[in-house]
């Protein structure tokens, strides 16, 4: 319960910074055609979804995902741009117990002729969503071009090149230069490559690493972008991080991921998404991000002791004014309570008020 | 305080000598007790032992910060952990081994029995062939004796428990050795003290 009552605080606190940058509330239905999943499953996180027929004979399904639903139903108009906020539950399967999951994310979609300044809001929304949540975190920025133009130099099958990418993902750098050496690539771009699996921590000190580096594309963009955040809320926490990754028949351009001290795993993660855009047979680009508010249950605070406050015990010697008396003065108070008749077996409780006859208060 | 999970074993304590070669000793580590988490003020970390398959657990959960676990573990189980650097050290070969009188590629349903069901598969989809596999724990080398399977995917060392049971290496899958790995929320906030750790290992291993 005061999870749910946690998670409630960040959704609020969320849904109120997205609506001050005119990110307007996008509702959607639990379900959505199980076609349009089945169609670009290569885009999900899991190709696995809850379907079920629908009283017309329709195969529908629990929303695995809801970024490709705001697509499918939004406008695609040149110099258009649809800003959407939206916290629903999507419907995954768990990589550890293999089940289906429900899983309450709260994040935004930027859609239309995406500029510069957009990916410039997006990432600062983003870090202030982290912020809301915890002082404690790092928003990692990374970009598809500089790394896809790094492992393109390295004239790698496709096979390798996915694998050059997870390696890089690991910061395994003693195995890159392995698969390099294996398929006699340029040691010089090898370096490159290595560089960039390293290439983690504050802006300008990243930007002034890659610099030296040959052949990257995308460096212009970057100096733009961190030029833009110098000086801004949390500038300090907003870090270059190269061995982030991303799908690259769905995204492009920046990619970033958000992280709190005392929860594993990325609390936080988006980008720009122009490619599946494209697949989706859409001409102007996009940028997004989600909160995955299920995994903040671990900063939740801890109840105190007990389920309430106060136990009020009473009996049918106890006139129902009293107790409702003695009810509306402890919960005006600010205490929860919980009147009973008996000490319920699972019941946690700080302070009793025991009104029945030789009662006693502790 | 940086929390370190050290494999039980030989391997284990290998590794811990090099951990406190590079300045992170625990002089309590070495004392015969049962207690499981050792902790250096001074240091700056917290050792615990766990068995060898768990560690890559522990640190992608983030109960540790760090481990040690061999490259096996990490191919097979796929952890999102960051591999640091490789140890050099618990040098051993996965590989493919039979009877001597049987030829892997004249049998068209290849019967695999291992502990490593992924590489395997891995292994033999890289090389375009179906495969049965069949999981075991332990005593993989009796499988193909007892005809449960043709062959069998395991580590292989010094290849001793395969001569003395007239087993052979048929293929070489790849080479084994222990991995410093990291946990990658852990590493994005604590970066410099984990960054020092991985660089006193690398001048220890670079040593031997």
């Amino acid at each position: 319960m005061r999870f749910l009552e946690y998670q409630e605080k960040i959704i609020l606190k969320l849904r109120s910074l997205y609506r001050q940058y005119g990110y307007l509330p996008y509702r959607m239905s639990k379900f959505e055609e199980y076609e349009l999943y089945s169609r670009y499953k290569e885009f999900m996180v899991s190709d696995r979804v809850v379907a079920f027929s629908d009283t017309n004979g329709k195969l529908m399904a629990l929303k695995p995902d809801v970024t490709l639903s705001i697509i499918k139903s939004g406008s695609d108009v040149p110099g258009v741009k649809q800003k959407v906020c939206y916290n629903e539950n999507v419907y995954r399967v768990s990589p550890s117990t293999h089940r289906f999951k429900e899983i309450m994310q709260a994040g935004l979609e930027c859609i239309g002729d995406v500029d510069l300044y957009d990916v410039y809001e997006v990432v600062c929304l983003a870090a202030q969503s982290l912020a809301a949540v915890s002082e404690r975190f790092v928003l990692c920025l990374s970009h598809l071009g500089v790394l896809n133009s790094a492992v393109g130099r390295l004239g790698l099958t496709e096979e390798q090149e996915r694998e050059a990418l997870a390696l890089l993902s690991a910061k395994n750098t003693h195995d890159l230069r392995r698969l390099c050496e294996g398929s006699g690539t340029d040691r010089a771009a090898c370096d490159t490559l290595c560089a960039l699996a390293g290439a983690y921590g504050r802006r300008a000190d990243v930007l002034a690493a890659l610099r030296g580096l040959p052949g990257l594309a995308g460096m212009e963009e970057l100096e733009k972008l961190s030029a833009l955040l110098d000086g801004q809320p949390f500038d300090d926490r907003i870090l270059f991080d190269f061995s982030l990754s991303g799908d690259i028949h769905y995204y492009n351009g920046f990619v970033f991921k958000g992280y709190l001290e005392g929860v594993t795993g990325d609390v936080l993660s988006g980008g720009q998404y122009d490619n599946l855009m494209r697949k989706m047979g859409r001409r102007s680009g996009a940028i997004g991000f989600a909160v995955y508010l299920d995994m903040l249950e671990q900063l939740a605070p801890r109840p105190r002791s007990g389920d309430v406050e106060y136990l009020v015990l009473y009996d049918e010697t106890v006139p129902t004014e009293a107790v409702a008396a003695q009810m509306a003065r402890l919960t005006a108070e600010g205490h929860t309570v919980s009147a009973q008749k008996s000490v319920p077996g699972k019941l946690r409780y700080r302070k009793v008020l025991d009104l029945r006859k030789g009662g006693s208060s502790c | 305080m940086l929390s370190i999970a050290l494999p039980k074993g030989r391997l284990g304590e290998k590794v811990y000598d090099l951990f406190e070669r590079a300045g992170y000793a625990c002089p309590a580590i070495r004392e015969k007790n049962r207690r499981l988490i050792f902790e250096s003020r001074a240091a700056g970390v917290r050792y615990f032992w766990v068995k060898p398959s768990d560690v890559a657990i522990y640190v992608e959960r983030g109960a540790a910060d760090l481990g040690v676990a061999g490259k096996d573990i990490l191919l097979e189980y796929r952890p999102d952990v960051y591999e640091l650097l490789d140890l050099g050290i618990g040098r051993c070969r996965m590989a493919v081994a039979g009877k001597k009188e049987c030829d892997p590629d004249m049998v068209h349903n290849l019967r695999v029995a291992t502990k490593f069901p992924n590489i395997a598969s891995d292994y033999y989809a890289r090389l375009g062939r179906d495969i049965d596999v069949i999981r075991l724990n332990g005593s993989i080398e009796l499988a193909p004796i007892l005809g449960l399977s043709d062959v069998i995917v395991d580590i292989v060392e010094t290849g001793a428990t395969l001569r003395e049971n007239n087993l052979e290496v048929k293929s070489e899958i790849l080479p084994i050795s222990a991995r410093l790995i990291a946990n990658k929320t852990a590493y994005r906030f604590r970066t410099a003290q984990m960054e020092q750790i991985a660089q006193r290992m690398k001048e220890q291993v670079e040593k031997q």
